[in-house]
């Protein structure tokens, strides 16, 4: 797998018609812009509305404790104390007291980064079976595969924890330990195999005939097809979901909860904040600055990848 | 440093033996014999895939539903856990929030997303305003959790407001409110976050496909006359009504999933729960597996029709293919 490019950071969306837009005149330019005037004070509002519930949350994590819990983080604009002793508490491996998000950080990045590759080797691997395979039942297997990504996580969950933990074992030695990542990389890949077959599909499927049939009346079995012509072209499709995969599997809680026993040694960041959310929810600087180190992950990798994720989601069953 | 080298060691542990088993996958295909090389090739590229699938959704999903007739030790009750779940008042409140949640959920963001995606298709500054509102779907629904906590947060009368909605009540001269406690009205304040993740998503797709609509139509019926409301009515809605019909979707689908947001920010308390979360707590605290497994095939049979229409759409999409 090759690492995606970073380049046009700002290009939220790939292509926007420069033609379409060269042949506009000036004159409805002008025009477009005097109707649209209302329009875009509505865009504005909802822009505000949308963005500051992160703002006041971001503004709060960075103010000392007394004044988070004594007003509102409006109030920084007049009384601009700040401080970093949110983030150094929440983040430093105090007592089993302290929060110690560092710990489940790294936890998250070590169940993400596997969880991902995986589900992206196994799903694309199918895909391109179910795309360029001959095989008798193929289309209502695939069909089949879809469906699948409607089963709950719920219905899984019960049945699967006993299959790891009772199954699933040589003697005393389980396959699969708990206490260890192992069994959320299953799980994650598991559920999230539909959508990463579906969606490479898509995209596999779109690769031109020829390139494909050319390689195989030169003798190229599957295998040599599928890593030297499909992968490196279905590149794209692959960013996209990975990071898709990337973000969603880093912000699970459900399947954390059932598989990771919620200890620092292997629980995410998600359960670690949902915990401290139930148990002191008033501890507003704890949360604040908690908050945004959980998040700051997915915000990084969704501004500096915006192409990539926008593009996987249009993926999603947009064509034709 | 220790523990993160220890945490280091097992992620590559697994990746390399991941790497080993998809090698030796490959080496099996292409050193299989001629006359079955097409299936053994087959064969090694669905079945990891497929077994997982088998092992960890489909035979899960089938015990779930017979443990859904069955009560706490695993004797067989037949439709108890169903009459419990439709007779129950607590009960009937989750199945009420949950067909809340479907309806206002898709409804309420696929419409803003939508008017957003519209009003500011060409403006000035669009990638901006499009991230802002697009932002909230990176963040976990944990942390959107945090976020909207914080936002609903309630301090008494005779004190300085924390959370900004309060702070407004009591701008306009009102009485601060706890919105996650006062039911009913509180399970429209958990909505409110789920809108806020999901209209970036709609917008996303939605402005993709209003740029996809061919430029003739839109001169078209310009020249004509029409006005922005009857271009938006005439020409944009059945344009893109296909990404329309993806996105409500591909949101009620998420929407009857959600967990997090009701876990996080109530637990499903004060009258908020919903099937999925009641799920959760009947399965793994109330100690009711046959109640939780009742519960998921009830999510399951909801989904259903959505995701036939979905999958028909597919198949249409094949056969033109």
């Amino acid at each position: 797998m090759s690492t995606v490019p970073l380049e046009n950071k700002k290009d939220l969306l790939p292509e926007v018609d420069d033609a379409s837009r060269d042949r506009s005149t000036m004159q409805k330019r002008v025009r477009q812009r005097l109707t649209s005037r209302r329009a875009t004070a509505a865009a504005i509002i909802i822009a505000v509305i949308w963005t500051i519930p992160t703002l006041g949350l971001l503004i709060s994590s960075f103010r000392p404790e007394a004044n988070i819990k004594g007003n509102g983080w409006w109030n920084v604009f007049t009384d601009r104390q700040l401080t970093l002793e949110n983030y150094a508490d929440v983040l430093s491996p105090g007592g089993s007291q302290s929060p110690n998000l560092l710990s489940y950080f790294v936890n998250s990045l070590a169940i993400v980064i596997p969880g991902t590759i995986f589900t992206l080797v196994l799903g694309a691997m199918a895909a391109y079976m179910f795309a360029w395979g001959r095989f008798k039942g193929k289309d209502s297997l695939f069909i089949f595969v879809f469906a699948l990504q409607i089963v709950p996580l719920q219905m899984a969950l019960i049945p699967l924890l006993q299959l790891f933990t009772q199954v699933l074992k040589i003697g005393e030695f389980q396959l699969l330990p708990s206490g260890t990542y192992a069994q959320l990389w299953v799980a994650h890949t598991i559920f999230g195999l539909p959508l990463a077959i579906f969606l490479l599909h898509n995209f596999i499927a779109e690769i031109p005939g020829e390139v494909i049939e050319a390689a195989r009346v030169d003798g190229a079995g599957h295998s040599t097809i599928f890593w030297r012509i499909v992968v490196p072209l279905a590149t794209p499709a692959l960013a996209s979901f990975g990071i898709f995969q990337f973000l969603w599997l880093w912000n699970d809680l459900l399947v954390a909860l059932v598989f990771s026993g919620g200890g620092a040694d292997v629980a995410p960041i998600t359960q670690r904040l949902a915990e401290i959310q139930g148990s002191r929810g008033g501890e507003w600087q704890r949360l604040t600055a908690g908050a945004f180190v959980s998040i700051i992950v997915p915000l990084a990798v969704f501004f500096g990848l915006q192409r990539y994720f926008v593009r996987g989601l249009l993926a999603g069953g947009l064509k034709g | 440093m220790e523990d993160i080298a220890d945490k280091g060691l097992q992620v590559v542990v697994g990746l390399a033996v991941f790497a080993a088993v998809i090698g030796l996958i490959m080496l099996i295909v292409d050193r299989a014999p001629k006359s079955a090389r097409d299936k053994v090739q087959i064969a090694g590229f669905l079945a990891p895939a497929l077994v997982l699938l088998a092992v960890g959704l489909v035979f899960p999903a089938l015990q779930t539903s017979y443990l859904s007739f069955t009560d706490r030790n695993g004797a067989f009750v037949g439709l108890d856990n169903f009459v419990w779940m439709f007779t129950q008042p607590e009960a009937l409140i989750t199945l009420r929030n949950t067909l809340i949640w479907v309806v206002l959920v898709p409804l309420l963001a696929t419409s803003v997303g939508l008017a957003y995606a519209v009003f500011i298709d060409r403006a000035r500054g669009e990638k901006a305003l499009k991230a802002l509102v697009f932002m909230p779907m990176a963040i976990s629904f944990v942390g959107a959790g945090v976020i909207w906590r914080f936002v609903y947060a309630y301090k008494g009368a005779e004190q300085d407001q924390i959370g900004l909605l309060n702070q407004l009540l009591v701008w306009f001269g009102q009485e601060p409110k706890q919105f996650l406690l006062d039911a009913p009205e509180n399970t429209f304040f958990l909505i409110a976050v789920m809108i806020w993740i999901q209209t970036g998503f709609a917008m996303v797709v939605l402005s993709a496909a209003i740029k996809g609509i061919p430029t003739e139509i839109v001169e078209a019926a310009r020249l004509d006359g029409a006005g922005a409301w009857q271009q938006f009515q005439n020409v944009t809605i059945p344009t893109i009504r296909g990404s329309l019909i993806v996105v409500v979707t591909t949101i009620t689908i998420g929407t009857l999933k959600v967990f997090d947001i009701v876990r996080t920010m109530t637990a499903g308390q004060y009258e908020t729960s919903v099937v999925a979360n009641e799920m959760y707590t009947q399965a793994f605290r109330a100690g009711e597996p046959g109640r939780g497994a009742a519960l998921a095939l009830i999510l399951f049979l909801m989904v259903l029709p959505v995701v036939i229409y979905n999958a028909r759409l597919l198949r249409k999409q094949k056969e033109i293919r």
